[in-house]
């Protein structure tokens, strides 16, 4: 009598993984390092820019931004929020975190959505797609982070990707659902009065859907940053390598300066974010 | 006038297998064994009628009758399973997507029960969008857009949004949109059913008011016979996916195809299907006033046929007015020259053909004459009699 399940059935998923890993490793490395190459620049690219501009110019033009979009109260907040982060000595992270989740949310929207339009214009896809989209969200994120680290090794480039993958799904998922709740009449209309399949798309569907597509993108960019923190553990570098510092210093003050300005971000990109969600007319 | 649409042995069958659902339609089976069998749901069912051009065409039915199917079968936002749909001499059911296009954009609008207007555009932009769509440029499509906005009286509110709207005057903005692309046809479905019954009469009084100054073809979808009888030319009544009657709306009421089609009349208001012309006659004895003929041989045939009055006429038909035996008398007994216009009964102006029925109760009521009706020329078509009107207003309680 076998005393455990494991000793009469083995089924090796381990290790098949791995041996895929190293198959994809092994023949796609030029299509790979292309890859890598354009995530780095984008980047680099937008790190250089919010690190080119110095603290005293940028958190004016984010301050009044905020202002401009939300209201003179969280203008108010988001003036709080820049001093403390300036005056903590965590600016630079800062400024790192928010270009690593800029660069990311860039590619995860940039694939997202026409995935998400694609689902919702075809049951096929949207059956396949749906599967992978439930496998991406529950996988713990950390998993990711060991291919993404494999294939592209330590820094910002891995851990850009390493988001992206986490942070796609709601946008994919939301525009699916907004475009598929357009109501039919709606659509009835669109095409009585001769719209060709794209005008569809962009004259009635998709304007239609903003809402929950905008919902979509704001959801996308507030997981982008949750991973980002964690992307520090290969080196993304931002607030997460400060938190993660504290972490293994045990330092509670340290940790907790990064979780504040973790938690300042994602208090200013949630609501700058919302309020294009809200349909705008005649301001 | 000719056939503007021919619909010819359409059917639509929904479900898994539509052919299959065909083919047992074929055999006789009808829609709740086939729906048992097959899980195929028949929505319309050998379907053919003529509409003809400029005419307000209203299909009628309770939900579920087909006539939102049959509706979108003609614009083909559904495919039919069989049969043709030709609008003049082209089948709809064999265009290419781009012939399609085309028909939708020039030749035919539509009109939705909750508008399905686009929020986040204005007034104008919505009236626009056909056009819009169609590629017309802005600045004309805007002009175009106006003056369909200032046809149904939202020129004002062109910039607003529709939310800005009430339904009513959303449903303005629908009607708008769909006479900018100036369609020979346009489909309403249900048109003005989400509407309170205030707005919907006076958008109904609207609709053929439109319809008097440009005369298009227009197939309204509707659940209210009141509302079919009031604005339809001639109306086909749907009863589970079939057309069981199609005709004017006097002959529906008067003739009822089955007892589906007679309980829709329970509750149904008589006095606005018919007008003055439906009920009156010409048993009247009438007289021609000319020269040479005199007035006396007017009173001998009123004595000679038993009757109390005649109807004086001149030579092309035209009403002059009502004279009686004793009027008549009077004048030819009387001092000089007896004339016609001295006889003649005050107080009995002549009542227009269309005046509605609910209008002519009143008139009679208050008059012991018979009405003469007239039609817009002036000329004499018959009278109501009180006992005309009752029997009339009897009809709708026979039931």
């Amino acid at each position: 009598m076998a005393t455990n399940f494991r000793e009469l059935i083995q089924i090796p998923v381990g290790a098949w993984v791995e041996s895929g890993v190293d198959w994809v490793q092994n023949n796609l490395a030029g299509p790979l390092d292309a890859f890598a190459a354009g995530v780095g620049f984008l980047a680099d690219a937008l790190e250089g820019l919010l690190l080119f501009l110095p603290d005293w110019i940028l958190a004016p033009l984010i301050i009044a931004f905020a202002w401009w979009r939300v209201g003179w109260r969280f203008g108010v907040f988001a003036t709080i929020a820049m001093v403390l982060i300036a005056a903590m000595g965590l600016w630079r992270e800062t400024m790192q975190t928010l270009a690593l989740v800029i660069g990311a949310s860039i590619i995860a929207l940039a694939a997202g959505l026409p995935l998400g339009i694609a689902m919702a214009r075809r049951d096929g896809v949207a059956t396949v797609v749906r599967p992978v989209l439930d496998f991406m969200q529950t996988m713990p994120p950390f998993v990711y982070l060991i291919p993404a680290a494999i294939f592209f090794g330590l820094g910002k480039v891995p851990g850009t990707i390493a988001t992206v993958i986490f942070a796609m799904p709601p946008a994919v998922r939301l525009t699916n659902l907004g475009i598929r709740q357009v109501s039919q009449e709606n659509v009835e209309a669109g095409l009585a009065f001769g719209c060709t399949s794209r005008q569809l798309l962009y004259k009635v569907q998709i304007p239609l859907a903003m809402p929950s597509i905008m919902a979509g993108i704001n959801q996308t960019i507030m997981l982008a940053l949750s991973m980002v923190v964690i992307a520090s553990m290969i080196g993304a570098g931002g607030l997460g390598n400060t938190v993660l510092t504290g972490i293994q210093r045990l330092d509670v003050g340290l940790g907790f300066e990064g979780g504040l300005g973790v938690v300042f971000l994602a208090i200013l990109l949630d609501r700058m974010t919302q309020s294009f969600g809200l349909r705008r007319r005649r301001d | 006038m000719s056939a503007k649409i021919r619909v010819e042995n359409l059917y639509k069958v929904f479900g898994p297998d539509p052919d299959e659902g065909m083919r047992l339609l074929e055999q006789g089976f009808d829609k709740e064994a086939i729906f048992e069998k097959t899980g195929n749901t028949v929505g319309v069912r050998d379907a053919s009628f003529e509409i003809e051009e400029g005419e307000i065409f209203v299909v009628m039915g309770l939900s579920g009758s087909g006539k939102s199917t049959i509706v979108r079968m003609l614009n083909r936002l559904i495919d039919a399973t069989s049969g043709r749909v030709l609008i003049g001499d082209r089948d709809v059911n064999s265009m290419s997507r781009n012939e399609l296009i085309d028909l939708r954009r020039r030749d035919m609008s539509m009109v939705f029960q909750s508008f399905a207007l686009m929020p986040h555009k204005t007034v104008l932009q919505n009236a626009a969008f056909g056009l819009e769509v169609a590629g017309v440029d802005q600045a004309s499509r805007e002009e175009r857009a106006m003056k369909a906005l200032d046809q149904v009286g939202l020129k004002a509110n062109a910039r607003s949004y529709p939310d800005e709207l009430s339904g009513g005057m959303q449903q303005r903005v629908g009607l708008a949109r769909a006479l900018a692309v100036d369609p020979s046809i346009m489909l309403m479905d249900e048109a003005f059913s989400a509407l309170d019954p205030l707005i919907r009469t006076e958008m109904q009084d609207e609709l053929v008011a439109l319809q008097r100054e440009h005369r298009r073809t227009i197939v309204f979808i509707s659940h209210d016979l009141d509302e079919a009888m009031r604005i339809g030319d001639r109306i086909a009544i749907m009863q589970g996916g079939a057309v069981v009657q199609v005709g004017t709306p006097e002959e529906i009421v008067s003739n009822p195809a089955n007892e589906y089609v007679r309980s829709f009349f329970y509750g149904v208001d008589v006095t606005r299907v018919y007008n003055a012309a439906d009920i009156a006659d010409r048993r009247q004895v009438t007289v021609l006033e000319r020269p040479g003929v005199s007035m006396r041989s007017a009173l001998e045939r009123l004595h000679a046929s038993n009757r109390d009055l005649a109807v004086v006429l001149d030579r092309d038909q035209h009403y002059l007015g009502t004279v009686t035996a004793e009027s008549l008398a009077a004048q030819i007994d009387g001092d000089g020259e007896p004339r016609y216009a001295d006889a003649f009964v005050n107080d009995l102006e002549p009542v227009e053909a269309a005046t509605p029925l609910a209008d002519v109760v009143a008139r009679s009521a208050a008059n012991w004459y018979p009405l003469p009706v007239v039609d817009d020329q002036g000329q004499y078509l018959g009278s109501i009699t009180r006992a005309a009107v009752l029997r009339t207003l009897d009809r709708s309680g026979e039931e």
